[in-house]
């Protein structure tokens, strides 16, 4: 168990000139012993290549990785002792399942007895008990993730441990089960754990505290409360959420704002600059109110989805476009109708260029 | 109750049919000649008398048959118990990617492009003591090395002939297939603190089990049939050391003249290959499949 | 065009990978195949492609029998999830290629105007190699469009896509299947797609087809046990029941207040009563019946909470929405309204369905 200290930069080139030549802007980010965090972006993003320099597979181009304050950039991943599950299971073909958890303890040369015991609690973790004589090579896909998944948390002093997208094959009502099992193993072991991914319910579902990237950037670091609530970034308001947030363009002047030209009213304790705003409001917290409501806007219904468990409404005001998501109970709109829908509450955010206008 | 299948594709028939004539023309004609042979004593073009299956029995029966088939089995047997270790040796350690696994790929590949009986020409010059780099060394070594003159020597020189042909085809075989795996294998492995040694025997020797199979089966079916190299080299000697089995059915059938027990012979020995690499095959694919469904 | 599958099974060797059924998908509409992995959609798309034959049974197009007809003879357009694209044509090329065979005129002009559509047309020049996954599998849907077939199938086409880009993509295919006429064929193996996608639903499950209909219909009404197991996610929460007085005793908790339809023979079986996720609350209403339990688990998805509670009638999911912080292993009261209950008999068939107000339009 470790803390993982970065201050990076990672470019393609020797002598970087453009923010494109990089992979990885220049960050500095903490990982703190024992925590859960994903690394959650779009493919590109440059989060396989921020782990791949925390496991020790890639050396960073200039800057420092630190596990527990010793300087670790150029060590190997045996040197840093973590461990990585891959995005397709990755399994000795000739070993059974208790040789391949096994087969790191083997490889230090630790007595056997020692083995056994450590293999047994690990097994009994993962629920693969009963299958520790069969051949490895003849389980289905989750299964043989989780002895990758084993065979790194076999080692009792094991800094880290990495995932690379370890879901990726796995059926999706399986996906729930191991998903489970991760925040059980988390809870028990009280590991380091770090976690990339392209889907945001496997994000925020695992970790405690998730690193939104994009273009080799980080953009913000929080808990799922908070990247839900207060996006930092229009693209974070974006990437999270599913659908994500609804974006409207508003002009701000002197004091009161024009969405699709037609006036808002702003909370009273709301700051507002002047000039061209978006404004940030989730689908979640569109409600359908009364016409004329001082805090609503007219929008003409372009679809209805019964999604199951609520409606979703895609309406249009102008040529804008929002999607809001309706109680299940309550009847829905029909195509083609004026509603009248609250885009201002106190959920709303303010981004000015992108950024967060703070209230 | 079943559902009509129509044929898919009665014209893809019609572009077949020059092929297939050319086939029986070449091949099953020849055949079927072949075994219109195995059943007659051809004592001369015009007199010919039907013996059954004499023949046969009189082949089964034939003791320098027998010693050449013995002679045939070694051989081939020691020709895949070095190519194949070698081969492997030799995919792993030619380089992955870049120019320079182009360069040494083309440098590996060359002796398989040398005509066969050229092969063996190369190599009868090579092992001469008087001229020969390798004859001339080994004289100066204070060995005396004859490969026409002592039978072991014979041997070795004709094993170390094909080894040097061949063990190529086993190498790039090996190399294609130690390509096809995913760098994740290697990453984890190194994860998991494995040695060089670990690393092969646990993820490059399995991952090469199919393309194995080939090497081995197509190397065991050539050698089975070897017959330019050795013949140009040693002429089969000294004495009958290195009389493999298609040179002893040459020497019958085109020097004697023995048409019948020729032929007999040589339906004899396509059955034996037919046979043996069957067995092989499908002890291969046994033990592949039990891999797979994995069974204890 | 009318498709229509009568009767038909699939056997290879000794497996039956599809097992006897018959499906007419509506005409002019998508119909979403949804099932796990190897549930048989695969197969069932390739019979109705053309690419294999069917066991038994027959195919019929317009009433006309081309079970035996090979896929190039019929009118089809697929996608698959690999993004497959002619490697050596330019995205120009690729999207002409089915115009070019039918030998149509204004090639450039059209494939213009569907690259438009599917936001590549800045990309006409470039070879698929050199574009992103989602690009590359945009220029095979333009392909499959410009080919204008009466029938086309999707094997689901976006599994190997971003989450992100899978949501945007699917957005653009619900509008671009809405604008043509083919019959759409969809397979998936996530709910919540074939929610989004709307249209008929059939639902698969180890090579049989269990449920066809509306898609809300189905996820409203699942026929047995098994159509709701394979059409929820979160996975249905089921508990073990017995007839009551009042209606249903669930097995180690309390009673619900149902009124279950007529069947005598019934009443002495035991019962399955499912209830979703999202019908459980941490608030209580009038006439909700209680659950006491233990947090075994949290799980903060963004818009919405998965609370794993550990019962007396067995481990409930519940979905709230908003985010919700739980401490592991704290007492939590979990409420059910008992209409929202499913009830389901000993044979796993459907007895009784929550009723739904306000239905869409």
């Amino acid at each position: 168990m470790a803390r993982i200290d970065l201050d990076l930069a990672h470019a393609y080139r020797p002598n970087p000139r453009e923010d494109s030549d990089y992979a990885l802007l220049p960050l500095t980010m903490s990982f703190r012993d024992g925590g859960a965090y994903a690394l959650l972006g779009p493919s590109g993003c440059g989060k396989t290549t921020m782990l791949n320099i925390m496991s020790g597979l890639l050396v960073p181009s200039q800057g420092t990785v630190k596990f527990d304050g010793v300087d670790v950039t150029h060590a190997t991943p045996q040197q840093r002792n973590i461990a990585q599950v891959f995005q397709f299971p990755v399994i000795y073909d000739t070993m059974t399942v208790a040789e391949n958890l096994a087969f790191p303890l083997r490889n230090r040369k630790v007595p056997e007895d020692q083995i056994k015991k450590r293999v047994g609690e690990i097994a009994e973790m993962l629920d693969m008990s009963g299958q520790l004589n069969h051949r490895a090579a003849g389980l289905a896909a989750d299964a043989k993730q989780k002895i990758s998944l084993g065979r790194g948390l076999v080692r009792p002093d094991v800094s880290a441990v990495l995932f690379d997208e370890p879901l990726t094959v796995i059926d999706p009502h399986l996906k729930w089960q191991l998903r489970r099992k991760l925040k059980q193993i988390h809870h028990e072991l009280k590991l380091t754990l770090i976690y990339v991914t392209h889907d945001q319910v496997e994000a925020l579902t695992f970790a405690e505290e998730v690193v939104v990237m994009t273009r080799g950037r980080a953009v913000q670091t929080g808990s799922a409360d908070a990247l839900f609530e207060r996006p930092r970034h229009t693209f974070v308001g974006h990437f999270i959420g599913s659908p994500g947030m609804n974006f409207l363009p508003a002009t701000a002047t002197g004091g009161s704002l024009r969405v699709a030209g037609r006036p808002l009213v702003l909370p009273p304790e709301r700051a507002m600059p002047d000039g061209e705003l978006k404004l940030g409001v989730r689908p979640e917290y569109v409600v359908k109110t009364a016409p004329g409501d001082p805090a609503a806007l007219p929008f003409t219904v372009t679809m209805v989805q019964d999604i199951g468990t609520h409606w979703m409404l895609t309406a249009r005001i102008g040529e804008h476009t929002l999607k809001a998501r309706l109680n299940p109970a309550a009847r829905a709109p029909q195509v083609g109708e004026e509603v009248w829908l609250q885009v201002m509450g106190p959920h709303t955010c303010l981004y000015l260029n992108d950024e967060l206008v703070d209230v | 109750m079943s559902a009509t299948t129509k044929p898919v594709n009665q014209k893809a028939w019609l572009l077949v049919l020059p092929v297939i004539i050319c086939v029986a023309f070449s091949a099953i004609l020849p055949l079927m000649t072949v075994v219109n042979y195995s059943v007659q004593d051809i004592i001369s073009p015009e007199r010919r008398v039907f013996v059954g299956t004499e023949w046969f029995a009189s082949v089964m029966r034939d003791e320098e048959l027998h010693a050449a088939l013995w002679r045939q089995l070694t051989f081939s047997l020691a020709v895949l118990a070095v190519e194949i270790p070698l081969g492997i040796a030799l995919a792993l350690s030619m380089p992955a990617q870049g120019w320079k696994a182009s360069m040494v790929l083309v440098l590996v590949a060359l002796s398989l492009l040398i005509p066969w009986n050229v092969v063996g020409t190369i190599w009868q010059i090579y092992g001469r003591a008087d001229i020969g780099l390798l004859g001339a060394m080994l004289q100066k070594m204070g060995f005396d090395y004859s490969y026409t003159g002592n039978a072991t020597h014979a041997w070795v020189t004709v094993l170390m002939m094909d080894v040097w042909h061949w063990t190529p085809l086993v190498a790039l075989l090996c190399y294609a297939g130690l390509r096809s795996i995913p760098d994740a294998y290697y990453q984890a492995a190194r994860i998991d603190g494995a040695s060089k040694f670990a690393v092969f025997r646990y993820i490059q020797l399995p991952k090469m089990r199919g393309v194995l199979m080939i090497a081995v089966l197509l190397r065991f079916m050539d050698s089975f049939m070897i017959y330019t190299e050795p013949f140009v080299l040693t002429g089969g000697g000294p004495g009958n050391a290195t009389t493999f089995l298609s040179q002893y059915l040459t020497q019958k059938a085109v020097g004697q003249f023995d048409l019948g027990p020729a032929a007999a012979f040589s339906l004899i020995y396509f059955l034996i290959i037919l046979l043996l690499c069957f067995i092989l095959y499908n002890w291969m694919q046994r033990v592949g499949t039990q891999e797979k469904e994995g069974v204890e | 065009m009318q498709l229509s599958l009568d009767h038909i099974s699939k056997k290879v060797g000794a497996e039956q990978w599809l097992y006897d059924m018959s499906l007419a998908p509506r005409s002019g509409e998508v119909t979403v195949l949804l099932g796990a992995t190897q549930a048989g959609k695969t197969s069932l798309m390739r019979i109705m492609a053309g690419l294999d034959v069917p066991t038994q049974g027959k195919v019929l197009v317009n009433d006309a029998d081309v079970t035996g007809t090979p896929v190039r003879e019929r009118n089809v357009a697929m996608v698959y999830q690999q993004f497959i694209n002619y490697p050596s044509l330019r995205v120009a090329d690729n999207i002409a290629s089915p115009l070019k065979l039918r030998g149509e005129k204004d090639i450039d002009q059209k494939v213009r105007s569907l690259a438009a559509r599917l936001h590549i047309d800045m990309f006409l020049d470039r070879y698929p190699a050199e574009l992103s996954g989602g690009q590359q599998q945009r220029v095979a849907l333009a392909r499959a469009l410009a080919k204008g077939a009466p029938l086309m199938l999707l094997d689901e086409p976006l599994v190997n896509l971003d989450y992100k880009l899978r949501e945007e993509l699917r957005e653009e295919l619900t509008q671009l299947f809405a604008a043509g006429d083919s019959t759409v064929i969809y397979a998936t193996t996530e709910p919540g797609e074939a929610l989004l996608l709307g249209g008929y639903t059939a639902v698969m499950d180890g090579g049989e087809l269990l449920q066809y209909g509306p898609t809300a219909e189905v996820f409203h009404s699942p026929q047995s046990l098994r159509v709701a197991r394979a059409f929820s996610d979160p996975p249905m929460n089921l508990m073990a029941a017995l007839p009551a007085a009042q209606g249903l005793q669930l097995t180690g908790g309390p009673a619900l207040a149902l009124k279950l339809p007529d069947a005598p023979a019934q009443r002495l079986a035991s019962f399955t009563a499912g209830v979703r996720g999202s019908a459980l609350r941490v608030t209580a209403r009038d006439g909700d019946v209680a659950l006491a339990g233990k947090v075994e688990l949290a799980e903060i998805s963004g818009s919405d909470t998965f609370v794993h509670v550990a019962t007396a009638v067995g481990e409930l999911v519940a979905q709230l929405t908003g985010v919700h912080y739980f401490d592991l292993g704290a007492p939590i009261t979990l409420y059910l309204d008992p209409a929202q209950v499913y009830v389901f008999d000993a044979n796993g068939a459907l007895l009784l369905a929550p009723n739904r107000k306000g239905g869409p339009a």
